[in-house]
């Protein structure tokens, strides 16, 4: 029996080059295509994939999880622990602490992706633009990045949201959200402009896109078909990381008091509702600390795996 | 045939070669100084001929190739003189949209090494139906159709099975097969190969300068040859053009060259070349380094390392004398080299 799938295992080794004709078990072994087979191996991208998956769930159907309605308020059971009925216990209004952490992860998910889609975007635009024209456009863009950078993120935030959105306003959902998207995007599209210009002004200078030149290709070209596919993978790892790191910078400006407030329901915020009761009423401060913890969590792994399974020289 | 070598073709005449670079001057602005890597150049070459030109590296082949392209980086590289005729027509004064649909079109270029020249992440099929695509606004289905033509012309075995394979699954002869795929797809009348063989194992580079050729005599292609190695020309090329420097030391048909060379350094670089009947004799090296571009010798650039060097030699910038016909040579004292003969 061992004969054949010797047979076929030597067949396989010897792959498409050498027998062009036959079965191509490997066929088009691309970038993507290895930076897959090495995911597949780690167990570090699974948990992430699974936890992933998980919150994403939560974020699209909460009622999955919980049938209780997140909005509604017992006085009586302010603070009530955990129990058979109410798995996290009550919060300070007596809403249950479950069904809160469950519908916090649909703003915290969404605030984390569109922020990073702007930052890409923003940052995206900037860095390759930058890099394919350099000189002063390069100048230009690279000194206005670095002003953003100077500012510290946390101040940078207090004074935008400050401005935009005072402590005592009580702008709707949509609004606050919106406006905390854009201050995590606008403080943050500095990195990602750097990364995207040192991957094009990288892939600039291969001899491929000099090649494309040659042949007529044209800026358009050359971006979108010769520079940009071959810079993607740094930027992808660093917005898959990003998320997370927005996900928490989300909860920080709610913390404070300037980011996203009631009627929203997210985990920062009711991290802020019960710092003071730590002593008194711990559970109602726990899990949505936990689950804010998971989540950046999840998404830096997912990261790492990404740019552990991209990077050759870890290979 | 049209004479391809003409010392001095007036601008724009209707009798002008198919491509013409006349005194061309490049330089690249560098911290370190202004390096002159092309010093006056001036060759041609027409439909259906091969011109080789010769040097090594840093005699500014290759830039004069990326000139003629517009492929040059523009800074450092600054083009301080000179023109570019293709078809009688200036390339250096047209703009930039239109010099574009002359490359690939008009003037194609294959590169030294297929596997970077190539992108990695789309298929070599891929790569080339979009020169139609680019080019032409062929429907997706028809351009693939002709690159897997393309593919069969360049004798790429199974052509059709392979379409979807990426550059780095073919072999280093197949992916400059590719690469010549996509340079002549669409019968450009000028290929420009600049050491197109210089990756590739010996037998391979055989066999890639018989399609090279077989192919610029099936579509009468003007053919330039870059290249550093005499074996590789010999056989195909018509007329050879050998730089030093920057500049053209040389320029004949190329047996008068094999025959008997007219300037010190080409007859240099023929003498070292190994040779059977001469074995056990110590092989012949030009003495002495490639001159730096930051600070050319003064004179001839090649007077330092010359063994027929006079004291002119080192004040005068030979001009390329004309010895018979199409054949030049910048040798102040080209009648002693070619009394010598070679060895």
């Amino acid at each position: 029996m061992s004969e054949p799938t010797a047979m076929q295992d030597l067949l396989k080794a010897e792959g498409p080059a050498a027998v062009p004709g036959l079965g191509r078990p490997d066929r088009a072994r691309s970038l993507w295509r290895d930076t897959w087979d090495i995911l597949r191996h780690r167990k570090i991208f699974w948990v992430s994939l699974v936890m992933l998956v998980a919150f994403l769930l939560m974020a699209a159907f909460p009622t999955l999880f919980t049938h209780k309605n997140p909005e509604y308020a017992t006085l009586a059971k302010s603070m009530e622990g955990p129990s058979a009925d109410a798995w996290f216990g009550y919060d300070l209004q007596g809403r249950d602490v479950f069904a809160r952490t469950i519908y916090g992860a649909r703003t915290s998910i969404i605030v984390g992706v569109l922020a990073t889609l702007l930052t890409v975007l923003l940052g995206g635009v900037a860095g390759v633009l930058a890099a394919y024209y350099s000189r002063w456009l390069d100048s230009v863009l690279s000194r206005v990045g670095e002003m953003f950078l100077g500012v510290p993120y946390v101040l940078g935030a207090i004074i935008i949201l400050g401005t935009v959105a005072p402590a005592q306003s009580s702008p709707d959902k949509v609004t606050i959200m919106a406006v905390v998207i854009v201050v995590l995007a606008v403080l943050g599209w500095p990195i990602l402009m750097r990364i995207a210009r040192s991957a094009v002004i990288q892939a600039k200078h291969q001899d491929y896109v000099q090649a494309a030149r040659a042949l007529g290709a044209g800026p358009g070209r050359i971006i979108f078909r010769h520079i940009l596919p071959n810079s993607l993978a740094p930027i992808l790892v660093y917005s898959t990381i990003t998320i997370g790191s927005y996900i928490g910078a989300e909860a920080t400006l709610s913390l404070l008091g300037i980011g996203l407030r009631a009627p929203v329901i997210s985990w920062g915020i009711a991290i802020a509702d019960h710092t003071s009761y730590i002593r008194t009423g711990a559970h109602a401060l726990f899990f949505p600390a936990a689950f804010l913890s998971l989540c950046v969590l999840t998404f830096v792994m997912l990261g790492e795996a990404v740019r552990d399974a991209l990077d050759p020289k870890l290979r | 045939m049209t004479e391809v070598l003409s010392e001095h073709v007036g601008s724009g005449s209707a009798g002008g070669a198919l491509l013409e670079v006349e005194d061309l001057h490049v330089e690249f602005r560098t911290r370190a100084g202004v390096a002159k890597a092309v010093n006056g150049v001036t060759y041609s070459v027409d439909a259906g001929r091969t011109l080789a030109v010769l040097g090594e590296s840093g005699s500014g082949k290759s830039v004069t190739a990326q000139t003629i392209m517009g492929i040059l980086d523009m800074p450092p590289g600054r083009i301080t003189g000179g023109e570019i005729r293709f078809r009688g027509v200036d390339l250096l004064k047209l703009p930039e949209d239109q010099r574009r649909k002359i490359r690939g079109e008009g003037i194609s270029m294959v590169f030294q090494d297929a596997l970077s020249a190539l992108n990695p992440v789309f298929p070599v099929g891929w790569q080339i139906a979009e020169m139609f695509r680019m080019h032409r606004g062929t429907s997706r289905s028809d351009a693939r159709k002709k690159a897997v033509e393309l593919m069969d012309r360049v004798r790429i075995p199974a052509a059709k099975e392979r379409v979807n394979d990426f550059p780095h699954q073919f072999s280093g002869g197949m992916r400059q097969r590719i690469m010549i795929a996509m340079a002549i797809a669409l019968d450009p009348e000028v290929l420009i190969a600049d050491e197109p063989t210089t990756a590739l194992d010996v037998t391979v580079q055989a066999q890639i300068m018989g399609l090279l050729a077989e192919l610029q005599r099936d579509s009468n292609m003007g053919l330039i040859l870059i290249t550093h190695d005499l074996g590789v020309v010999a056989d195909v090329a018509d007329e050879i053009a050998v730089m030093y420097g920057g500049r053209i030391v040389e320029k004949a048909p190329v047996h008068d060259l094999y025959r008997n060379p007219a300037h010190p350094y080409s007859k240099g670089l023929l003498e070292s070349i190994p040779r059977v009947d001469l074995k056990g004799q110590e092989l012949y090296a030009i003495k002495g380094m490639p001159p730096n571009l930051l600070e050319m010798p003064t004179g001839c650039a090649f007077h330092p390392r010359c063994p027929y060097r006079r004291d002119n030699c080192v004040t005068d910038v030979p001009p390329l004398y004309t010895i018979s016909g199409t054949r030049g040579s910048a040798c102040h004292y080209w009648r002693e080299v070619i009394d010598d003969g070679s060895r």
